[in-house]
């Protein structure tokens, strides 16, 4: 057995044991804390595969993001877990959701392993038309040029998204701000660490959109990098979340979709297709849709954390 | 070279795993809020290493956004065990 | 030169993996969690440190190399300052802890 397949098996070992882990606790937060540390640790599986744009934005959601989304999820339903508990369903039930998982992981298992080698793949096509836009990270080719419609069709779900999560307010409350105001000492530790380090973070948000031009980054990497210093900030108590009323806070949320979609019904009206870029414009207008796009998705994925409106407007 | 950096990644994969279950074991909440901080470390070193084996130097930022964004976890848990003494005894969580 | 440098490698990422495998040994042996976070803070900071110090030659060039240092200097501020973060809830929450077990006493 070689030094790299011992590592593999050990990394595989670990991350398969937090999944048994994440299901088998009793506790949400315990659940979620171990579903947190298999998020951070699938990133060095993908980084072992190596794919390390999806490493990248795996760490920032699975890991950071979606863990706290979880967070806040468990304190909610804190007061409705006794009742939850009571209502386990019997033994009988458990046992066929578990055959019926296990079935699902055996039938994905198979599939994975029957996949002819070489498997079947359009990589050599889009590394061979990379000249088509001038940047060097084929996964930022096929997102923003190939593939862009995919990209602009998932910027709409996400808002759709954030209009649901939106739509939980109370009536009387619509308009105001998500979530509750934190509060925390302005001089502690808190604050002081949001202080340092959320510069920081915006500085590396920035910089993985940039670079993922032509090395692994790209617009959702950089932006969740953003969304979590946004939060972070909220968490010590330096600004509260902006009310959903604002007119600033719809424009940047829809700046990135509609941005995306400006320049495909130019490429319509203009070239050849919709979302079709001209040979010499191609890139400046990506690096502007990813502009755009970061601030939105900056934008939309800290207010999915932050919830629903809880704060009556002050008018 | 490859060989031992590849060894000693997994030497601390395994420091990891056995910290994890020492620290999920943990009776308590504020046993397991130590969790995204030992990922934060161990983790991060494990990168590293990987990156170097592998040649790649984009993956230092991959370290970089998990040291970020586990500290973004741990402050979340802090701020969830905090909250849940200001649920049960206002006044005890002080300063944070 | 280039044997120097291997040698510098080999001997800081064993420093650091040593200095990971006694910070394990510490959370898996102290009695208490204020003790097991402080083997989890400075025994695997200090390994992260002697890691980076051993990767130093290994990286491709100046900014890789600056690159593992800022990571570095993050680890350290972050670790530092959540760790203390995690003691003061664990102490309130032994504070309560007690508290709650006195039981309701003369008012205060």
């Amino acid at each position: 057995m070689s030094i790299q397949t011992a590592l593999e098996l050990v990394l595989a070992a670990v991350v398969l044991g937090l999944a048994a882990w994440a299901v088998a606790a009793r506790e949400t937060s315990a659940a979620v804390v171990g579903f947190i540390a298999y998020g951070l640790l699938i990133a060095l599986v993908w980084v072992a595969l190596g794919a390390v744009d999806v490493a990248l934005a795996e760490a920032a959601i699975g890991g950071g993001l979606g863990g706290v989304l979880l967070l806040s999820a468990g304190a909610r339903l804190r007061e409705n877990e006794k009742r939850a508990a009571a209502e386990r369903p019997g033994a009988g039930a458990r046992l066929a959701a578990a055959a019926l998982s296990a079935m699902v992981a055996a039938g994905l298992a198979v599939a994975v392993l029957r996949l002819p080698t070489p498997a079947p793949t359009l990589a050599p096509q889009a590394a061979a038309n990379a000249a088509a836009t001038g940047m060097g990270n084929p996964i930022t080719n096929v997102l923003m040029a190939f593939r862009a419609m995919d990209t602009l069709l998932e910027k709409f779900v996400l808002l759709l998204g954030l209009v649901g999560v939106w739509s939980l307010a109370a009536d009387r409350l619509w308009g105001g701000n998500p979530g509750p105001r934190h509060q925390a000492d302005p001089l502690g530790l808190l604050a002081f660490l949001a202080r340092l380090l959320a510069p920081i973070g915006v500085v590396v948000g920035i910089y993985v959109v940039w670079t993922g031009a032509d090395h692994p980054g790209g617009a959702f990497q950089g932006g969740t990098v953003l969304a979590a210093m946004w939060l972070l900030t909220m968490m010590a108590g330096l600004t509260d979340t902006p009310p959903v009323s604002s007119l600033r806070l719809r424009l940047v949320l829809v700046a990135g979709p509609g941005v995306f979609l400006v320049v495909g019904l130019a490429g319509l009206l203009f070239g050849a297709a919709f979302l079709s870029y001209p040979a010499a414009y191609a890139k400046p207008l990506i690096v502007a849709i990813e502009v755009a796009m970061t601030l939105t998705v900056a934008a939309t994925l800290t207010l999915l954390s932050a919830g629903a409106p809880e704060q009556r407007l002050e008018r | 070279m490859t060989a031992f950096l590849t060894a000693s990644l997994g030497f601390i994969l395994v420091m990891l795993a056995l910290g994890l279950v020492r620290i999920l074991h943990g009776p308590r909440d504020a046993d397991r809020m130590m969790a995204a901080q030992l990922i934060g470390s161990a983790g991060i070193a494990s990168t590293l290493l990987l990156g170097a084996v592998n040649r790649s130097p984009a993956t230092i930022d991959v370290a970089f956004t998990l040291g970020l964004l586990a500290t973004f976890a741990s402050i979340a848990f802090v701020k969830k065990g905090l909250s849940r003494l200001e649920v049960e005894d206002p006044g005890s969580a002080g300063d944070a | 030169m280039r044997l120097a440098l291997d040698v510098l490698t080999i001997v800081a990422v064993s420093g650091g993996a040593f200095f990971f495998l006694a910070g394990t040994v510490g959370m898996l042996r102290f009695p208490d969690t204020l003790t097991r976070l402080h083997a989890l803070t400075k025994a695997d900071n200090l390994g992260v440190g002697l890691v980076v110090v051993g990767l130093l030659p290994q990286a491709a060039g100046p900014r890789e190399a600056a690159e593992l240092l800022c990571t570095w200097l993050l680890v350290l501020l972050s670790g530092s300052v959540v760790s203390q973060l995690v003691a003061r809830t664990v102490f309130a929450t032994d504070r309560l802890g007690d508290a709650l077990a006195r039981g309701p006493g003369p008012p205060r």
